[in-house]
Formats: C-alpha cells, structure tokens, sequence
C-alpha cells in the first residue's frame, strides 16, 4: 500500500497550486498501480514528454502551466519536434507546427532547459552516481543507469514532467538496489581485439543485449580497455531499441561493475552466453534492411546525438572533399555552439552536410519522401526505427563507410573482417 | 486473485474506477503496443503483425491479454480519449501503469474517462464478441 508523507499529501490536495497537485496526484497514482509502497526525492529528471503525438499531450503542459507548475528538480529537455537551432526544413503541416511550437514552449515555461537532446549527459547533465533521478528516452535511461550509475526507470510521457514538478519519483524498480544486480553473463573476450576496439561494432553489440536481456540486467565480459564512452552511448541505445534494456553492466568500466562477481551480486547468473563471431554476423544482418543494392539516397548519423568528439571523427574522414548525397548529422545545441564558435558549422554545411539540431530525422518529417529510398546509418537506434518512421530502408554500416558512401552516391564498403 | 465466478457474471479487481458500462467485447488474443500498434486519431489496430489487424478500439470493451511496453503508450491512450475514440472500458490481465497513466492524466483533465479492470487473460476469452455489462464495483456480466 502507498503511504504518502503529510507534506506530499499536503500538495496533492492543493496547497502547493493546481499543477503542483495535478503533478502529485499522477506520481501518486502510478506509484499506486505499480505497487511502490513509498515516494523517493529525486536529484534530476530528463523530459521526453515534449515530443508532439497529438494535441491532447500539448494541452496538458498548458495546463499544468496554467496552474503555476514549475519543475522542482533540475530539468533538461530531449529533442521536440520542430528545430528552433537547426537548418533542416521540417515537413510538418500549420495545425501540428503549431501544436508542437506550443508543447515546446509550456515545457520550457515550466523552468526546463532548452536542451533538446537526446544526449543530456554530454550536454553537461550528469548526476551522481547512486543518485535517485527520473529521466525519460531510453538511450538516455540505459546511459544515466549503466555509465553513470545514477538510478532512474523508464520515465515515459506525462510521468517524467510530473516527477520533475514534485521533486519525486515512485519508490520501486531500478531505484531499489537489489534490482540492480546482473542475472545474465554475455562473455565476448573470444571476439577479435580489433572488432571489440572499433566503434562499428558497438550497435551490433547493443542489438545483442538487448535481444538476449529483454528487461533484465545483464553484465557483459571482455570489453575493459576496448570502450569509449560514444562507443557505451551506441551500445547503450542500440540495446534499449532492440529490447527494454534500462540497466546493463560492463565488467570492468561502468561503475557498479568493478568485475563481473560485483555486477552479479556474488550470485551464479541464470544464464551465460559466450558470443561467437557468427551471432555477431547474424545481428549485423538484421540491422540492414535495405538487401543487396548499391543505392544509397541519404546518410543519417547521430542518434544519439552526435557529441564534438564524433564530429571531429567526421570531418577528419571528410577531409574536404564534397558529398554526392545528403549527410544528416543530428546533434544538440550543445556540440553545434561550439563548432560555430569556432567558424566550422559552415564549412561542413558548404560540403554537404546538414545539421539537424533540437531533433531528428525518425522522430519528425525532414527526410524527402521519395520511392524505395535507401538510408545509410552507422547508429543501431537509426537502424532499428528509420525503416517504420521514414519509410526507408537501412543499410548500416561503419561511420568511414558511411562517409566514403555519401562522397562517391553509392554504397562504399571497406575491407572488414567480422571476427 | 481480483475474480471469482458467480454464475454468469465475473468479478474483476478496481484498477482505475469509473461508471458501470455496457458494450460489445473485443477481446485481442495476442499482446499488443499501443504506441504504432493504435492508430491515436481513430482506434484503429494497425499493427501489420497484430492478429485484429483493422479492428478498431473506440467504444469496444477492450480486453487485453497483455501489453508491449513503451513509454509513449500513455499518450497514445490520452489522445484517444481526447479524440472520443477510446475503449469503453479496458479489462488486463496484468496492470500496465504506463498505458493506464493515460487515463491518470484523462481523469486529471476533466475528461471522461474508460474505468480500468484486472481480469486474467483466461477468463478475457469467453467475453470476445459478447455484449458485457460492468457494474461500477468491477461485477461483469454477459447479456
């Protein structure tokens, strides 16, 4: 049964203001139904509630503007609808620009930052490790959870902004310590050095997990010394978009995982799975879906967002030269400052690239519609959701590649052994 | 727990509680998302993959042998509502808090809003296509 504190109950009924009780009562029910006995206070929260889905989502920010609400916790936004920073032309018709312009615009009212990424923890939002927090986008969850050690669910719409008015959150899953623990070992020391060193084989990795974990915490073994933390952010989203993954392990690396006994809580894990090179080409197969063509109409990158490291990485395989087709990088407003501080924003631009910034290219319509289009990516969660959201197929493959490709108009694929 | 079999009626535990309502049953017999898997304009089931492919939610009773997580399911049961084009009430087998925050935030709205009952998938069957009448307490019957 939910107990709730005189002072939480005190808020609910009003005395804080309409949105401050509105906020109340929706933690309050969802702690009820998920059978959280208790409300926690949370240090943070990240808000993926500001995505445009219809107009009902838009009038309930106004709402809870209307009745004075203001976010209780520092509040960072993901990405929206509409690109306020960016250069893309966005497809979206008067009524729904409209709508989202203002959904936009409640959540900032409310005191949330003006984000609007999916990379928050780049974007300088990093809470403390064994902190309470209620962030919302799974990439964003499996990344606070696994790299950072802060503990949050998944926080989905109307959930997350109403946690981050009242300061709190419901007192189960994730936020409770013996829920952290591993069950499944995934073993891939028997890989390749060079394939567990290369950022291309980190979204395959994430697939993988999140196949094999579903929901559960896995811990994953043979990876010290071969991670970044782009290459933790890729597997990381990858895993959350192929399976419910909030929370895994990397033996080794990720702070609750000094080695693999830790992570499993000095328990046998229910399962262990020693990756072959052959899962790993099963996987690679699934995440294209464009079959054996050439063609290649557009090249997405970022998503994650692209951090400044990324797209250093980018521009150095460039090297200058010209595009055939069109790269999207998609990033924050955080990485795109910086690059026009420094005067490089337009020369990327004159070569081809363009930025999609606030947002991206599978959560609102910027890709030209065009018939059996094939997209290029180098990103797992692009893979997974570009097909069913843009109406192109995928064909994945390294970030060089990706780059070689969008230069020559067609597919470009390097020598790579798979082991 | 939350049924006992009275004769012809079924008693199924309060998740969300509401009006007694009367209607047609539409029961799915394969879990379903509702974010991508109903169309939030008109009710529609679009799933390519989902057995009632093209059925349609709006006004049914809608029995729910299971749901597919995701985030953004509330939202898909808040503009159904919002759209006049939400079940009349939802029967699961397991409480999703996710989807049922729609009707969290319906209610907190002012918006008239589908009660929300637990009742075991196995007992979900012999209500498909029946018409059902549910008393505010969670009393089911088959008219």
């Amino acid at each position: 049964m939910l107990e709730l504190t005189s002072d939480e109950r005190a808020v609910a009924d009003g005395g804080a203001g309409h949105g401050a009780a509105m906020a109340m009562r929706i933690v309050a029910e969802a702690a009820r139904l998920m059978g959280a006995p208790r409300l926690i206070p949370i240090a943070s929260a990240h808000i993926d509630g500001a995505l445009y889905h219809g107009d009902s989502g838009t009038l309930f920010a106004e709402n809870l503007v209307a009745g004075g609400a203001r976010v209780g916790v520092r509040a960072s936004l993901n990405v929206g609808s509409l690109a306020p920073a960016g250069c893309a032309a966005i497809r979206l018709a008067a009524h729904e620009r409209d709508m989202a312009r203002r959904m936009m615009r409640a959540y900032e009212a409310m005191g949330c930052e003006p984000s609007w990424t999916c990379a928050p923890y780049q974007a300088g939002h990093r809470p403390a490790q064994g902190s309470d927090v209620a962030w919302g986008e799974s990439n964003a969850v499996a990344f606070c959870n696994s790299v950072l050690g802060a503990r949050t669910n998944r926080y989905g719409d109307f959930l997350d902004i109403a946690c981050a008015i009242s300061a709190r959150a419901p007192d189960y899953g994730l936020h409770r310590p013996e829920n952290r623990v591993a069950t499944l070992l995934i073993d891939v020391g028997s890989l390749s050095r060079a394939l567990r060193s290369s950022d291309v084989f980190y979204p395959v990795l994430g697939t993988i997990l999140g196949r094999r974990a579903g929901s559960d915490v896995a811990v994953l073994e043979g990876l010290q010394g071969c991670t970044t933390e782009d290459r933790l952010k890729a597997l990381g989203a990858a895993a959350a978009s192929a399976g419910g993954v909030g929370l895994f392990h990397v033996a080794g690396v990720t702070p609750e995982a000094p080695d693999v006994a830790t992570a499993l809580g000095g328990a046998a894990p229910r399962e262990t799975s020693v990756l072959t090179p052959n899962d790993i080409a099963a996987a690679l197969a699934q995440l294209s879906t464009a079959g054996a063509t050439g063609r290649v109409d557009a090249v997405a990158i970022g998503s994650p967002h692209l951090s400044l490291a990324e797209i250093e990485a980018l521009d150095t395989l460039m090297a200058g030269r010209k595009l055939k087709v069109p790269l999207y990088a998609n990033t924050g407003r955080h990485v795109v400052g910086p690059l026009e501080a420094q005067g490089r924003r337009t020369a990327l631009e004159a070569a081809g690239v363009v930025f999609v910034v606030d947002t991206c290219v599978v959560v609102t319509p910027i890709l030209p519609e065009l018939e059996n289009a094939v997209l290029m990516t180098n990103s797992g969660k692009f893979a997974h959701y570009a097909p069913g959201n843009t109406g192109y197929a995928v064909t994945y493959g390294s970030l060089a590649e990706c780059v070689e490709s969008a230069v020559a108009g067609r597919l470009v694929r390097e020598p790579w052994a798979w082991k | 727990m939350g049924l006992e079999m009275t004769g012809m009626e079924l008693k199924a535990e309060i998740l969300l509680p509401g009006h007694a309502v009367a209607g047609v049953c539409l029961a799915l017999t394969a879990p379903i998302s509702f974010w991508g898997g109903v169309d939030p304009a008109s009710g529609a089931i679009i799933d390519a993959r989902h057995p009632e492919r093209g059925r349609n939610v709006a006004g049914r009773i809608l029995a729910l042998p299971g749901t597919i997580g995701s985030s953004s399911a509330s939202a898909v049961l808040l503009e159904l509502v919002h759209a006049g084009r939400a079940p009349t009430a939802l029967l699961m087998d397991a409480p999703d808090a996710i989807l049922l925050l729609g009707l969290v935030v319906a209610r907190e709205m002012g918006w008239s809003t589908p009660p929300a009952f637990r009742l075991p998938a196995a007992d979900q069957k012999a209500l498909a296509d029946r018409r059902v009448a549910i008393s505010a307490q969670g009393v089911i019957s088959v008219e």
